[in-house]
């Protein structure tokens, strides 16, 4: 069974972003980008399942700039066998995204699709929801354990409440959630090899894909900031401000 | 388990050989991978390079003014402005001030010595120049490691450095190996090049083993903090270089700021303060917040919002204090040595020449098939490059403020302004220093204390919230990187008889003097905070913190400083 597993270039997770202050979006001149955690766990998920003798072959994939190039390579670092960039710096939007990866998924014809349950740039969780409707495939989101057990997909998810698990025909989609695993560290000669692994280029156009996108941004802006505190002298001076002028109580 | 254990344990540690392994992914480390890299292409020699960065990328770790005089990256790309370096912003004018409490005073051009004329230079982001010759480098076949650390010199029977060990992964807070360990690994090199920047935590071993500082007098460091401005477009003034001198720093404390107007609306200030300062009670990190609320400084930036924060140690002894930068098997290059001309006020372009000087000595070498020797052609180059006759005529530079800040300005100003007038290009005289930084402190109970202003969270800030963006992280399981040689003594003399110093001296806030709970003292080590700027290994009044390399990738993710 072939994996294909979807891994998107964000900006780094220990990165304090900003908003630019024409309220256009957020500042990533010189900013750290890496790959999306999420998908970084969905990637070692896959890798994991090769190592188990499941799966034959990890195929990753990304959409985006030519710099996605150095997030493939880490997830081949990781253990991905090869990788498959879609090349365009148009602003792409969940369902163009999910348009792309159908058209990729209907010519590798993996067995499973991995993807993380959400990307922390844009916190869409779209995506892979999107792309197991257009391939009319099962899904499971937000997995937090995966087992093929009988020719059939067992994924574990954490709900309200308790866990829950659902049994999936395969082909299917998965998207995984924090607590699936936790991604090994890159070794060097690993990196050495991953530089090696093929890795193909691709253009939305060669796989006839309309990105245009449908949502309009209109304006992006920071948190309102938190006034600060105050200390009140006693209990009885708390209780009558948090009447007066909180009006919580 | 000590890092030794673990390698007798779980080792023997993969290894991997390299024509040149490069320590250090800064300028200069860069400009050494890619000259070696050019010269190959040139001359037909194959040879293989990597740098070992421990930054999570080119740039992460770097932080600077900064001013770039261009000489040196015109000489390794002269096309640099084709290839697209960041070199955006050429220098317009440049102010010399002098800052009393209230009051600034500008030193008139004609009067202004030569070393503050910045003309010809641009003010840049040395994160983002950095970032770009990564790329230039990775074009040229060069292999960057980012995320790796280097932790260990690895030397031959004979004596001679063989390369470096990166250092263990996945160990937990005792130092003992969780379920993600992984060993470190050997990078062997025929040499070995280590361009760690300031206070290199393998090149301070390395001097202290081959007695490279024999000699010379000590080094003596400084300590920049900086932020990163954006202001609004009226406050903007493109290429603007202000220097201070004076205020807040007292006669006997060397120190001065910056402010530099990048392209847009950007603007980038500091203050550096001397590691050789006396009082204990001094906070190089509350001076430099006290400093921005100068009516001279404040003007710069009122109405804007801070984007970033840094700080960093600088080497600032200059020619007199460069020890011998040739061992058997490697070399010292950039401020690992410490080549930054502290009376420019700027360092890059000598970091990024010295990188060639040894790259093109280490060619020389393996193109005759030698290995493990000493470069003795780098040095020689160099003493007879514009880089060693820059630094000798500023080489009296700090030794002069060691005298005090009046002695300083008025010998700086004979010594830049009226020989050359005179036609005296070379100083006749040589002013040594002999303290070593962290000899200078006094007794805190001899020496005043000093009463900062609140922050007021709009122009100045507290150390928290300032490292906060300075987005540092490190990984949270894994053992102190910040070690002490003996776990007494930052209550029994550091806090007894300085007061903690390293409480103040520390911009990231990572030492913390706390009572336990028997009502005890005891110094709490946020090492998660650090920003790897070096200042407690130099300072510390006995020399008991050591720094030692965190796991790969941790520290501060500086974007564009």
């Amino acid at each position: 069974m072939k994996i294909l597993v979807a891994v998107k270039r964000v900006v780094d997770y220990n990165v304090k972003v900003r908003v630019k202050s024409d309220g256009t979006g957020v500042d990533i001149a010189n900013v750290k980008m890496s790959m999306n955690p999420f998908d970084e766990i969905a990637v070692e998920e896959a890798v994991r399942l090769k190592e188990k003798g499941v799966a034959t072959e990890v195929i990753v994939v990304s959409c985006g700039v030519a710099q996605c190039q150095e997030t493939l390579r880490t997830a081949m670092a990781i253990g991905a066998d090869r990788a498959i960039l879609v090349d365009t710096a148009e602003e792409l939007q969940p369902l163009a995204v999910a348009k792309l990866l159908k058209a990729i998924v209907e010519a590798e014809v993996p067995g499973l699709v991995m993807l993380g349950k959400q990307a922390i740039d844009d916190d869409c969780n779209q995506t892979g929801q999107m792309l197991a409707a257009l391939l009319d495939r099962p899904q499971a989101t937000f997995a937090s354990k995966i087992e093929l057990v009988e020719g059939h997909l067992l994924v574990t998810r954490e709900i309200d409440g308790g866990m829950e698990t659902l049994r999936l025909v395969l082909p299917a989609v998965v998207t995984a959630d924090l607590r699936l695993n936790e991604p090994r560290y890159v070794t060097l000669p690993n990196i050495m090899k991953a530089k090696k692994k093929p890795l193909r280029t691709l253009k939305p156009a060669d796989l006839g894909v309309d990105l245009t996108p449908r949502i309009k941004t209109l304006k992006v802006s920071e948190p309102p900031r938190r006034s600060a505190g105050i200390k009140v002298p006693d209990v009885a001076t708390l209780v009558s401000k948090l009447k007066s002028e909180a009006k919580v109580i | 388990m000590t890092p030794k254990h673990l390698v007798e344990a779980y080792g023997p540690r993969e290894s991997m050989a390299y024509d040149v392994v490069v320590v250090g992914a800064g300028p200069a480390g860069l400009a050494t991978a890619i000259r070696l890299k050019q010269l190959s292409a040139e001359k037909g020699h194959q040879l293989s390079v990597c740098v070992l960065e421990k930054g999570s990328e080119p740039g992460a770790h770097i932080l600077s003014g900064a001013v770039m005089d261009p000489i040196a990256i015109n000489e390794l790309f002269p096309d640099w402005k084709q290839r697209g370096a960041p070199l955006n912003q050429p220098v317009r004018g440049d102010d010399v001030l002098v800052l009393s409490e209230k009051r600034a005073t500008r030193m008139p051009d004609a009067l202004s010595p030569r070393n503050f004329h910045n003309d010809g230079c641009y003010v840049v982001s040395l994160g983002a120049v950095v970032k770009w010759l990564g790329e230039q480098a990775e074009g040229l076949g060069v292999e960057i490691f980012p995320g790796f650390a280097a932790a260990e010199v690895l030397y031959s029977s004979g004596g001679a450095v063989v390369g470096v060990a990166t250092g263990h992964l996945g160990l937990g807070k005792g130092g003992e190996p969780t379920e993600d360990f992984q060993l470190g690994m050997e990078l062997h090199g025929k040499y070995t090049i280590f361009a760690e920047g300031a206070r290199g935590h393998l090149g301070k071993q390395l001097i202290e083993k081959f007695a490279l500082d024999e000699g010379r007098d000590p080094q003596s460091y400084a300590l920049g903090i900086k932020e990163l401005w954006e202001v609004p477009a009226d406050k903007a003034r493109p290429g603007l270089v202000v220097h201070t001198a004076g205020w807040p720093m007292d006669r006997s404390t060397y120190g001065g700021g910056f402010v530099y107007h990048l392209e847009g609306n950007h603007v980038t200030l500091g203050l550096v303060t001397g590691l050789d300062y006396k009082n204990p009670w001094l906070s190089p990190f509350e001076e430099m917040q006290r400093w921005k609320t100068h009516p001279a400084i404040r003007t710069h930036i009122e109405g804007g919002k801070r984007l970033g924060y840094g700080a960093r140690a600088i080497c600032a002894g200059g020619l007199l204090s460069l020890p011998k930068t040739v061992f058997p098997g490697g070399a010292l290059v950039g401020c690992d040595a410490g080549y930054l001309n502290a009376a420019r006020i700027k360092g890059s372009h000598a970091a990024i020449k010295s990188g060639m000087l040894c790259a093109e000595a280490a060619f020389e070498a393996l193109a005759a098939g030698r290995s493990g020797d000493e470069l003795s052609a780098y040095p020689i180059a160099f003493v007879g490059s514009w880089l060693h006759k820059e630094l000798d005529q500023a080489r009296n530079f700090k030794q002069w403020f060691k005298k005090g800040s009046t002695v300083g300005a008025l010998m700086t100003g004979i010594e830049q302004w009226l020989l050359p007038q005179l036609g005296v290009k070379r100083p006749p005289w040589t002013i040594h220093g002999r303290t070593a930084d962290h000899d200078c402190l006094r007794p805190a109970s001899e020496m005043p204390q000093i009463a900062y202003p609140k922050p007021d969270g709009i122009l100045t800030f507290d150390r928290l919230s300032s490292v906060f963006i300075s987005s540092t992280n490190h990984e949270e399981n894994q053992p102190a990187h910040l070690t002490l040689k003996d776990a007494a003594i930052p209550v029994a003399i550091n806090l007894a008889r300085f007061g903690g110093p390293e409480s103040r001296y520390c911009p990231a806030g990572v030492y913390e003097f706390v009572k336990s709970d028997d009502g005890s003292d005891r110094l709490q080590i946020n090492a998660q905070n650090c920003v790897h700027c070096k200042t407690c290994d130099i300072k510390d009044p006995t020399q008991n913190i050591v720094w030692v390399a965190p796991e790969g990738g941790g520290g501060p993710n500086y974007a564009g400083m």
